[in-house]
């Protein structure tokens, strides 16, 4: 008789999961690529959570960060769209399933030019959805053009400089309604984390604007969306924690030095005061803030805003609580005593 | 189906005994914003209730009010509901056109007109009968603002008096008209209708040959616009997700969807809605939705035209290749904007049948009476989950508006059809499934939907690059056995949309072709041809496509076929060419009619004519 050693316990979540069933396909971006290091905050998030994966609908346009959902959660739908067009096909599949968590992985050309139209309608129907937007300025997949949220006077590889002004999908968002509007860095994991859990927990639309480096066509000097670039300019808002609803949060707040926000699902939003103190239930000081960062170079970096009580686009539509897919024939095809009345209305 | 008619007068006015009962076209020739609308569906609908025949067809522009608008009323004992290009009897309330639209008139048509326009000097050869509108209106409405739009219905009355329509089914066509909650509405417009009649009787003798008697040829009909029987075909097909983006002349299919899904698909527990209607912000998010809501598993659709179709293109080329279910409704009209957005044609069917990039090709289902767009609603929504596709429903500008006498919609018995789905129990099962594999050698494969409570239902959805199992690929032999797949779906979709109506004619050498609205302007010309000329033809409607061999085999039997298109390049014929062999193609004939009006049996039964060399 030997004895065996028994192989120390799997690792798993609240719902007995291991994080690689939160893990997509193996990337393709380029080593080094921002993008990856949203993906992998990604699955640290979903799999901290506790989400089932077969909950979550996943969804991008085209371009390099619209590929970045075969990277994670492997064990949800995905659907890959056209350029610039994700949040329609979100739009409609939300409305065919509302149980469904929607995410969806953008970026600056697929949203702020291709795309800018259906963004904006998007955050003016306030749709339910994780919105990222991988933002580092520049076409990787075409090869290096500029986006439309390129820096005035940032340059290309080759030299070329940009001469129009940046959008701000920030300061987009918050003019157009958004519900939930951040900030933040792939460099800056603890942050993102933060952030994206946050998103999870709000049930309209979050808009997530990651600076997320391309290593390949923007990553040099005069690119203001370099790794280094951000090393230097980027200027948190805050500290965050968050807090899940699912745990013990009886822990004292020491007065005037932490807000705390109580997200839709009941989980808390904990934000620590850096060198100012910043309320993000005012969207007016929210984009104040963003207008005086960039005045002064700086990229402004937190949850910039965020609003539980708007209602979102199912709700507004007075929708049945149930899955419309999968409604019965007796729910979708009214009697034959209706169309007998119609009929008769007709004649 | 006739055996006589009776030829409008040719030889001047006022023959005796040469009358035309119930076989004659009205056309009133109004301003947009007139409240003209109102009043011509009266006149249509009094002499329907009358048991005539009818039909009736709005020519308007494409504006809200001050341009001229023409309403064209056919009566027909025949049962001819098609455009009549003759004109009998001419309603001339608007100034600017007067004068045109009397001239275009055949010789011994009738004239009603607004007095002071003097149009009995233009011609010696027609019946005039001048109505003094404005002294007959003041009197019965008081109110002067509403005078302009109470004024159309005196016409009804003097119309009604001279082609002996009855009054109390003017009234009753009123009072429906208006409905319950606007009867003060209905009783001011009933003042002006026995204005005009009483007027009528005490000024005028008839002369003209055109007049109406009660027959029994609608009893139990409807009257209704192909926009609305689709929309009421939609909701009894289930559909529970619609987005769409307002666009003429398609708007009305959506918004009359909205009254019924409101009246008759909210829960009747919590009142709350059993569907989605979203307006879009434009026709490319429209089909995102639907394409969207169709892969998380929903009966989506969409309604637009054909520039609407246009934006949508490229979404509707990945819903090809990611083989996703949603219906698309497009009621064709002429070309672009601005100009004839207001007229009909059947501009889309080359474009659709091949709209996107790379190799695609959709199906298309082409009703040509509301009764269709009701049925074919229910087979189209079948159909694109049955194979996993966009489906186009392609109605045009004439059967969408224009209103129709239809007979009453038959409620759908089979069950619906939501096509090859797992569900997780399926899965459990199976152990695992390849999205795109053909397993059933119909090349569809199963799909699973967002949600479903299984690790292994998950696939992910892209456009052309992807294997059977929904892999992302770039491999020369998996995007070619992909899209030879989809060749083949395509195939066995030939005898699965609606197939043709097929009607042989004895001894005949030629045969037409035709699809949609054309079918009433060839009926009719069927019968000219066969009556006048004594030419036999035989007919095939094509009621959608793909094409199978019957229409190869209802070519070979003839020696000339006439394909009938409403557009300038012969669409439809074009269509044919691709799949047809050289030896066959060589028998087609081209039959067109493209003026924004919808097509007529005398344009095509001369044509025919001329191209035959008779």
């Amino acid at each position: 008789m030997g004895t065996t050693a028994t192989p120390p316990p799997k690792k798993v979540n609240r719902l007995g999961l291991e994080v690689v069933q939160y893990k997509g396909g193996k990337t393709t971006l380029c080593a080094g690529c921002g993008h990856n290091a949203v993906s992998e905050r990604i699955v640290e998030c979903f799999y901290d959570m506790g989400i089932q994966p077969w909950t979550v609908a996943k969804f991008s346009g085209i371009g390099c960060s619209s590929k970045s959902p075969a990277y994670f959660l492997g064990l949800s739908h995905g659907f890959n769209g056209v350029h610039g067009r994700m949040p329609a096909v979100a739009t409609g599949a939300l409305l065919a399933n509302r149980q469904l968590m929607g995410i969806g992985v953008t970026g600056d050309g697929d949203t702020a030019s291709i795309g800018l139209g259906q963004f904006m309608h998007l955050v003016r129907r306030n749709i339910p959805l994780i919105y990222i937007i991988e933002n580092n300025g520049v076409y990787g997949l075409t090869k290096g053009q500029f986006s439309a949220t390129a820096d005035v006077g940032s340059t290309l590889k080759t030299g070329t400089s940009n001469d129009l002004p940046p959008f701000d999908c920030c300061a987009l968002a918050l003019e157009w309604g958004a519900t939930f509007v951040a900030r933040s860095f792939s460099g800056d994991k603890k942050q993102l984390q933060a952030i994206v859990k946050a998103a999870i927990a709000h049930k309209g639309l979050s808009v997530i604007d990651v600076i997320s480096p391309c290593v390949t066509f923007n990553d040099h000097a005069g690119s203001t969306k370099s790794y280094s670039y951000m090393k230097d300019h980027e200027q948190a808002l805050h500290d965050l924690d968050f807090v899940p609803y699912y745990e013990d949060i009886a822990v004292e707040i020491p007065e005037g030095e932490v807000r705390d926000v109580e997200m839709h699902d009941g989980s808390h939003l904990r934000i620590r005061k850096l060198d100012r103190d910043y309320d993000p239930t005012q969207k007016l000081a929210a984009l104040a803030a963003l207008g005086e960062s960039q005045a002064k170079n700086e990229v402004l970096t937190g949850v910039l805003y965020v609003d539980t009580g708007k209602p979102n686009f199912l709700e507004i539509l007075h929708m049945t609580e149930e899955t419309l897919a999968t409604l019965p024939e007796s729910k979708t095809r009214p009697p034959r005593s209706v169309l007998d009345q119609v009929m008769e209305e007709l004649r | 189906m006739s055996t006589l008619e009776v030829s409008p007068a040719s030889s001047g006015p006022g023959q005796a005994g040469q009358f035309l009962v119930n076989d004659f076209s009205i056309q009133v020739a109004t301003v947009n914003g007139s409240g003209s609308q109102t009043a011509n569906t009266v006149l249509m609908r009094a002499i329907f209730q009358m048991g005539i025949p009818v039909s009736g067809k709005n020519m308007f522009p494409s504006n809200i009010a001050g341009l001229p608008t023409w309403f064209t009323i056919r009566a027909s004992k025949y049962g001819y509901i098609g455009r009549r290009k003759e004109i009998d009897f001419l309603v001339a309330m608007n100034p600017e056109t007067a004068r045109e639209d009397v001239m275009k008139l055949d010789s011994g048509a009738a004239v009603v007109y607004d007095e002071p326009l003097k149009l009995s000097e233009l011609r010696g050869d027609l019946h005039f009968y001048p109505v003094p509108f404005d002294k007959l209106v003041a009197p019965v409405c008081p109110e002067p603002k509403l005078r302009k739009l109470v004024r159309n219905m005196i016409y009804d009355g003097v119309v009604a008096n001279l082609l002996s329509i009855e009054m109390p089914e003017i009234r009753k066509a009123l009072v429906k008209q208006f409905g319950p909650k606007k009867a003060k509405a209905a009783d001011l417009n009933w003042g002006a209708c026995q204005a005009g009649f009483d007027y009528a009787s005490r000024t005028f003798t008839k002369s003209d040959p055109c007049r109406v008697e009660r027959m029994n040829l609608t009893g139990g009909k409807i009257i209704i616009d192909g926009n609305a029987a689709c929309a009421l075909g939609a909701m009894f097909a289930g559909c529970t997700v619609v987005t769409w983006y307002p666009i003429t002349p398609s708007s009305s299919l959506v918004e009359t969807m909205i009254g019924y899904m409101r009246r008759f698909r909210h829960d009747p527990e919590t009142g709350k809605a059993n569907y989605a209607i979203v307006q879009a912000e434009d026709e490319i998010a429209s089909i995102g939705m639907a394409l969207g809501a169709g892969w998380a598993g929903a009966r989506s659709m969409t309604a637009t035209s054909g520039p609407g179709v246009s934006l949508m293109s490229e979404f509707i080329g990945l819903g090809y290749y990611a083989e996703l279910p949603t219906v698309i409704y497009d009621v064709e009209r002429v070309g672009p904007s601005t100009g004839l957005p207001t007229r009909t044609a059947q501009g889309d069917l080359l474009k659709n049948a091949l709209l996107s990039h790379g190799d695609t090709r959709h199906p298309m289902f082409i009703p040509a009476s509301p009764e269709e767009c009701f049925t074919m609603s229910s087979e189209a929504f079948d159909f694109a989950e049955k194979f996993q596709t966009p489906v186009f429903v392609m109605t045009d500008l004439d059967l969408g508006m224009n209103n129709w006498m239809a007979d009453p919609f038959t409620y759908p018995e089979k069950p619906l059809d939501r096509g090859k789905v797992l569900s997780a129990e399926d899965l459990d099962r199976l152990g695992g499934f390849a999205r795109y594999r053909d397993i059933d050698g119909d090349g569809v494969g199963y799909r699973t939907l967002p949600g479903t409570n299984h690790p292994t239902a998950a696939y992910f959805t892209r456009g052309s690059g992807h294997n059977d199992k929904a892999q992302y690929t770039e491999r020369e032999d998996d995007y070619v056995n992909n899209v030879d797949r989809l060749s083949h779906k395509f195939d066995v979709m030939r005898r699965s949309v609606p197939q043709p109506y097929v009607h042989f004619a004895e001894g005949a050498k030629i045969g037409f072709i035709a699809a949609g609205t054309s079918d009433y302007a060839v009926r009719e010309s069927c019968d000219q041809l066969q009556r006048e000329r004594g030419i036999p033809v035989s007919y095939m409607r094509i009621r959608g496509y793909p094409f199978n061999d019957q229409l190869d085999d209802f070519i070979r039997r003839h020696e000339r076929v006439y394909v009938v298109d409403q557009n300038r390049d012969a669409q439809l014929l074009c269509l044919m060419k691709l799949d047809l062999g050289t030896e066959l193609v060589a028998k087609l004939r081209s039959v067109r009619y493209y003026s924004g009006l919808p097509i007529d049996a005398r344009s095509v039964t001369e044509d025919v004519i001329q191209q035959e060399g008779k």
